[in-house]
């Protein structure tokens, strides 16, 4: 066997080169917010905590748009109405007042409707009681008397009378009648007599025709209903559509939130970075003032301004309260900016930069201010929460805005007071307050740890 | 440390003076005077009130007397409660505050420990998560909605139960005390167990945990006496803040709770502009917190011997 030789060809003889073989990155360069951005979505509460403000400042901003009810509107027709009950109501004639007459009566004994009962009037009637020597209390209870004997509203004493017509605000709901035989003195004399009755919601056809909700000529059959106007989350105890109010008072509340903070923070910045950057006598007497403000009691300066502020009734007492926050609120973060300019002042690559020739305005513009931002953007997202915290606390004891503005705060304010029969006007209210200020914390968490390696939480 | 305290009570002087004058100030800003809503008066008998009450002297003289009575704790008669001395209203009324408030921060502080330390014993575990979520609840819940909430869910417990558990309002007994102290330190007990988890987290890798544990003392021990007494330092830093908190948190929950404290007042007073009340009150709530904050100060620097300033 022999070798094949192949005769050598031009290939062969070209030089071999060593390919240079640079350094290549793998990844893209990323920027600081880069960085942090990839890190923030990473954390999926703070993600859905963005989500979540972003969510509302759609609700606040273009809500109204689509909603178009005046939140001062009143519906008289419905009155502390909770959501999603039936809009129903039947078209009657207006009753006249009743004379007790009873002609058409079916049966029944003790305590009972004449007639049906409906918005416009329950009609009693009861059977006589030997012991009633004094007559008659009425009592009207929304809930049921229970073994405590808790009658509820005295509506009317009778004389002798064994017929009652109520038309004391009535609404479409169950309601518990009780009579109480009195004695010559006026005291209970024996056994109540006690009826469960379930008021229909009606309204006359002349109100139906001034709401617009029944043509004109158009004249109702006997039995006839109509729609009522639609509350998605019902209305307050003035008759005013929930929604529509939790959309305004959300403009005051964030409007409050956002802004104070942005100016607070700017105005601690500046100050912050006035001292540390001059230092000295300057920085000495301006952060002992700092810490002269820091020692005020925050709330009840908040008070106090507002009574300095409050110039006459029916002023809505924003301005007042976002002044107040300003002023009282700045130190926190100038003391932060102060020992961030005063840390960043002695880092290497400052004085390399100045090495290199750099500026005063060049330092500040390219290595102090974008070092800071993280630190001041976290701040800024935790000064959100409290912002809204101390309006609607504010707002809550009656130092907020003025009744006519609704805020979230004020809405509480007024739903405590109806908490026990209509839970919905200080659940919505409170509920908002509280998902916000949670969603701005989260993402204030979620931005501390993408943003700021120091204040990273040890977790 | 005595220069310091020097120092600390100086400023805190300055402090409570600048609050006197801004109340001062304010009380004087607002449109129309004391005499104001009074009956139409003829000249005279206005003069002589003015005269009666001191508001004919030049305001420079108003705002000396005004300062000398606060000097020796003298508030004035209140606008809407006649004949009630300002001073009786506090002296009758900040008890019942402070025993709540007393009540709120023994329930933070201990809630706070405990949970604290409960949460980084079990680490990323289930009882770690469900407690956190709870803290951040808390910490986003306003005081007054706890309030409002703890009240309805009351009522529906005792209905329920048939039986009162627990009184909704009012004031008397152990028990009118426990559902409004609790809902008063609630938010302070979230904010002390976020910090003490985290002092917890600290402390468990620090030297003289690995020597305890080195020595073979028992776990339990290691715990309580190296690891909670030393994380719980934190906690009293922040007691100053805590006492600020809950004595505003007060004037939510005295007012949903119908308890007869000096907060509940306040608020009153606030909405019936009751001028002599809020002036009282307030620079009286002010150098209450003032010195409250400075004391808690002082009281961690004797503690605490790392943290003693110059």
């Amino acid at each position: 066997m022999t070798a094949s030789v192949r005769p050598l060809s031009a290939a062969d003889l070209t030089p071999v080169y060593h390919e240079q073989v640079r350094e290549v990155l793998t990844r893209p360069s990323l920027s600081y917010w880069q960085d942090a951005w990839i890190r923030l979505k990473a954390n999926r509460r703070a993600l859905v905590s963005l989500w979540i403000v972003i969510g509302l400042l759609v609700f606040t901003v273009f809500g109204p748009f689509v909603w178009r009810v005046d939140p001062a509107a009143q519906d008289l027709d419905q009155i502390s109405q909770p959501p999603g009950v039936d809009r129903t109501a039947w078209i009657v004639t207006p009753l006249p007042i009743w004379n007790g007459e009873t002609q058409g009566e079916g049966s029944g004994t003790g305590l009972r409707a004449f007639g049906d009962p409906d918005t416009q009037a329950i009609r009693l009637r009861w059977d006589p009681a030997p012991e009633a020597t004094g007559g008659y209390r009425i009592y009207r209870n929304i809930f049921p008397i229970g073994p405590e004997r808790a009658y509820g509203l005295p509506l009317v004493m009778s004389r002798n009378e064994i017929w009652y017509e109520d038309r004391l605000d009535l609404r479409p709901r169950t309601y518990y009648y009780s009579v109480l035989p009195l004695n010559e003195l006026g005291e209970h004399s024996g056994e109540a007599q006690i009826v469960e009755l379930e008021a229909r919601r009606v309204i006359t056809v002349d109100e139906a025709r001034k709401r617009g909700l029944l043509a004109l000529d158009h004249i109702p059959v006997n039995g006839e209903t109509v729609k009522l106007k639609l509350h998605p989350l019902g209305t307050d105890y003035l008759g005013r559509d929930m929604l529509a109010r939790l959309m305004y008072g959300a403009r005051v509340s964030l409007f409050i939130g956002i802004v104070a903070p942005l100016l607070y923070v700017l105005f601690g910045i500046l100050y912050g970075a006035t001292a540390g950057f001059i230092g000295g006598v300057l920085d000495a007497v301006m952060m002992r003032f700092a810490d002269f403000v820091v020692a005020l009691p925050f709330l009840l300066f908040m008070i106090l301004f507002k009574f300095i502020f409050q110039v006459s009734a029916g002023e809505s007492g924003i301005m007042p309260m976002l002044v107040a926050l300003v002023i009282l609120s700045w130190p926190a973060t100038s003391r932060l900016v102060r020992g961030q300019i005063l840390q960043i002042r002695e880092e290497g690559y400052i004085g390399a930069s100045k090495l290199l020739g750099a500026k005063t305005r060049y330092l500040i513009l390219r290595h102090m201010i974008p070092n800071t931002m993280g630190v001041i953007l976290v701040t800024l997202t935790f000064a959100v929460p409290s912002a809204i915290f101390t309006e609607a606390f504010l707002s809550f004891i009656g130092m907020g805005v003025a009744p006519p503005t609704p805020s979230w705060g004020s809405m509480c304010n007024e739903g405590i007071k109806t908490m026990l029969t209509t839970p919905h006007e200080l659940v919505f209210p409170a509920l908002l307050i509280s998902i916000t200020v949670l969603a701005f914390n989260l993402l204030g968490d979620g931005l501390r740890d993408a943003l700021d390696a120091r204040m990273r939480s040890r977790e | 440390m005595l220069r310091y305290t020097f120092y600390r009570l100086l400023q805190g002087l300055i402090t409570v003076w600048f609050i006197a004058t801004a109340t001062f100030a304010a009380m004087h800003m607002i449109p129309g005077d004391p005499l104001t809503s009074e009956r139409a008066m003829t000249p005279e008998i206005r003069a002589n009130l003015e005269a009666k009450y001191g508001l004919d002297k030049p305001v420079g003289e108003q705002y000396l007397i005004y300062l000398k009575n606060i000097a020796t704790g003298d508030f004035g008669i209140s606008f809407t409660q006649k004949n009630r001395e300002v001073n009786d209203i506090i002296r009758e009324h900040f008890p019942v505050s402070a025993t709540l408030g007393l009540l709120a921060i023994l329930f933070a502080a201990t809630g706070g420990v405990l949970f604290g330390a409960l949460t980084a014993l079990f680490r990323n575990r289930m009882p770690d998560y469900a407690i956190m979520f709870l803290v951040i609840l808390g910490i986003s819940v306003p005081g007054f909605v706890v309030a409002a909430l703890g009240q309805l869910s009351l009522v529906n417990i005792n209905e329920t139960l048939g039986f009162t558990l627990l009184p909704v309002g009012g004031w008397g007994t152990v028990s009118n005390m426990i559902l409004p102290a609790l809902v008063l330190g609630l938010g302070t007990m979230a904010y002390l167990t976020r910090l003490m988890r985290s002092s917890m987290l600290e402390i468990v890798n620090s030297d003289f945990i690995r020597t305890a544990r080195a020595k073979g003392l028992p776990a339990t021990r290691v715990f309580s006496k190296h690891q909670l007494r030393n994380a719980s330092l934190p906690v009293i830093t922040v007691l100053g803040p805590a006492i600020a908190g809950i004595t505003t948190g007060g004037f939510v929950v005295e007012y949903v709770f119908a308890i007869p404290g000096l907060g509940r007042y306040f608020v009153q007073a606030v909405q019936q502009t009751d001028y002599t009340m809020i002036m009282g009150t307030t620079v009286f709530y002010g150098a209450f917190l003032v010195f409250m904050v400075i004391a808690v100060d002082l009281v961690y620097g004797l503690i605490d011997p790392r943290v003693r300033l110059k």
